[in-house]
């Protein structure tokens, strides 16, 4: 049922004369947008209008559109977070209608189009809130928090010289294929931004994982292990209730299972190594 | 002895004394419940009776009664604890938040529903484990525990907040059962499913006894 609702919009995007009623079809959106001077000022939601947008565009076009109406109006422009826009750097951030990168599943806010949202719609934005993700200006967080938990052990030690040869060390095909589903993972933040205790477990589990699945990884495990929790506690990101919301919201679609294994990891670091 | 302590300080090995306390906990649970289920055999509290003194006069089990109230202490303290740190992740609050997009509202409250079972624990103490400890009511002979229930469970209320709080306990264990597996490190595609499964029976069947036990005595089910 899915693949022919599928077949039928393809189609239907391929006929020129729906296409001509789809630019007729534009949008007028109604948008609440958090507003912050900087880090210490207090902000607000300020209420804008944006018309003509078309279903087409993404959700970082139709600002960009809301952008140059305020410059053109002597305005100050709304700051927020972009960089690839083809869903693979993770710089975007929108807490879009109460979810992290908007209404659907596993994208994020580059990847949104508008025509997931009807005509007159008001459509809350607001930017990531946690102790550990201050508020720079706007919809932009600092996630230099995610950057120190990596500093403090989310890297393997190589010897400079010569390359070792291709495939020289054998690597399981279940380990090498989990590894890599948690290499997947962007450091957008919206594990953060979707967990009501702002924890970042998903996100730190993701990068314990995919390095300690692999043999280049094991030499320094239960050392990363432990370096990276006790970053992230510092940090001032909250614990872990297994809720299951970073999984959801995640647009990489980082398995919790992952942080299962961190868990396991934490606690063979602590049982097993002589680390203190 | 320092290792330990600053591992149970940590946000994760807080989380694994969470789990191991509410594992314990569970495991209570169904020993309660059996003893408390011998009511339903509707013989004027006999077999009831028989098993109330077993469990009062054992040495091993007033043994690890000692452990059943650490734990219960150390599952709340240690709730309160991350509950407090986990609302300071978030000092300001989203205007609009769709929690219920990405998970189930039980699992968001677990801080909630903790701390209504904690207030339901001590009146519940004081209705049955007050009297029958620090009183010579039962011990002397005058009265037996089943009496006591039905004395109690007379008042309309008392049932009410009993219903409630099985309730509250449902929900607790929805979430609670499976989560702690998951704060131990066991997830498995293998054997997760079946955890989630004999999680959700467990915290169907094993509060609705309980809940049967104030209603049945107070509308004359069980004499």
């Amino acid at each position: 049922m899915k693949i022919l609702k599928l077949h039928k919009e393809v189609i239907s995007n391929l006929n020129p004369q729906k296409k001509r009623n789809s630019m007729s079809g534009n949008m007028n959106i109604k948008l609440k947008v958090w507003r912050q001077k900087n880090s210490n000022s207090k902000g607000e939601l300020v209420n804008y209008k944006v018309s003509e947008v078309s279903p087409d565009m993404s959700f970082l076009e139709m600002f960009d559109m809301l952008n140059e109406t305020l410059i053109n109006e002597k305005k100050e422009p709304i700051a927020f977070d972009h960089d690839c826009r083809e869903g693979i750097c993770g710089m975007c951030s929108m807490f879009i209608n109460g979810r992290p990168h908007g209404p659907n599943d596993a994208v994020t806010t580059c990847q949104l189009h508008m025509r997931s949202f009807k005509d007159g719609d008001t459509i809350v934005v607001e930017p990531w809130r946690a102790s550990a993700f201050p508020i720079l200006k706007d919809l932009i967080v600092d996630r230099s928090s995610f950057d120190r938990i990596i500093s403090a052990g989310g890297f393997i030690s190589v010897n400079t010289g010569n390359a070792q040869d291709a495939n020289c060390l054998p690597i399981g095909k279940n380990e090498a294929d989990e590894s890599f589903a948690a290499a997947a993972c962007i450091g957008c933040g919206a594990c953060v931004a979707a967990c009501k205790n702002s924890s970042a477990m998903l996100f730190v589990s993701a990068k314990v994982s995919q390095l300690a699945l692999l043999p280049q990884g094991k030499p320094e495990r239960h050392q990363r292990v432990l370096n990276m929790v006790a970053q992230m506690d510092s940090e001032g990101f909250g614990a872990c209730t297994n809720t299951g919301a970073c999984e959801a919201e995640c647009p990489k679609e980082i398995s919790l299972s992952n942080i299962a294994r961190m868990n396991r990891e934490y606690l063979s670091a602590k049982l097993c190594s002589e680390i203190e | 002895m320092n290792w330990i302590l600053k591992m149970f300080q940590s946000s994760l090995g807080q989380k694994l004394l969470m789990a191991l306390t509410g594992l314990f906990l569970i495991s209570f649970l169904l020993v309660h419940c059996g003893i408390n289920a011998l009511i339903f055999f509707n013989d004027g509290g006999e077999m009831f009776n028989k098993g109330a003194e077993f469990m009062g006069t054992n040495f091993l089990i007033r043994a690890v009664e000692i452990f059943l109230f650490a734990g219960i202490i150390l599952h709340a303290v240690q709730g309160f604890s991350l509950t407090f740190k986990n609302q300071k992740a978030r000092p300001i609050k989203y205007a609009v938040n769709n929690g219920n997009a990405n998970s189930k509202w039980y699992s968001r409250s677990m801080g909630l529903l903790g701390t209504l079972l904690l207030m339901f624990l001590i009146i519940h103490l004081r209705h049955f484990w007050v009297v029958s400890r620090f009183t010579d009511e039962i011990t002397s002979g005058k009265e037996t525990l089943f009496n006591e229930m039905k004395e109690v469970f007379e008042n309309p209320w008392v049932v009410f907040i009993y219903v409630l709080a099985m309730i509250s306990l449902a929900y607790h264990l929805l979430h609670g059962f499976q989560s702690s597996f998951q704060t131990l490190g066991l997830n498995h595609k293998r054997y997760t499913p079946i955890i989630r499964v004999l999680g959700i029976c467990f915290s169907i069947v094993i509060p609705t006894i309980f809940a049967l036990m104030p209603i049945a005595i107070h509308f004359d089910f069980i004499k």
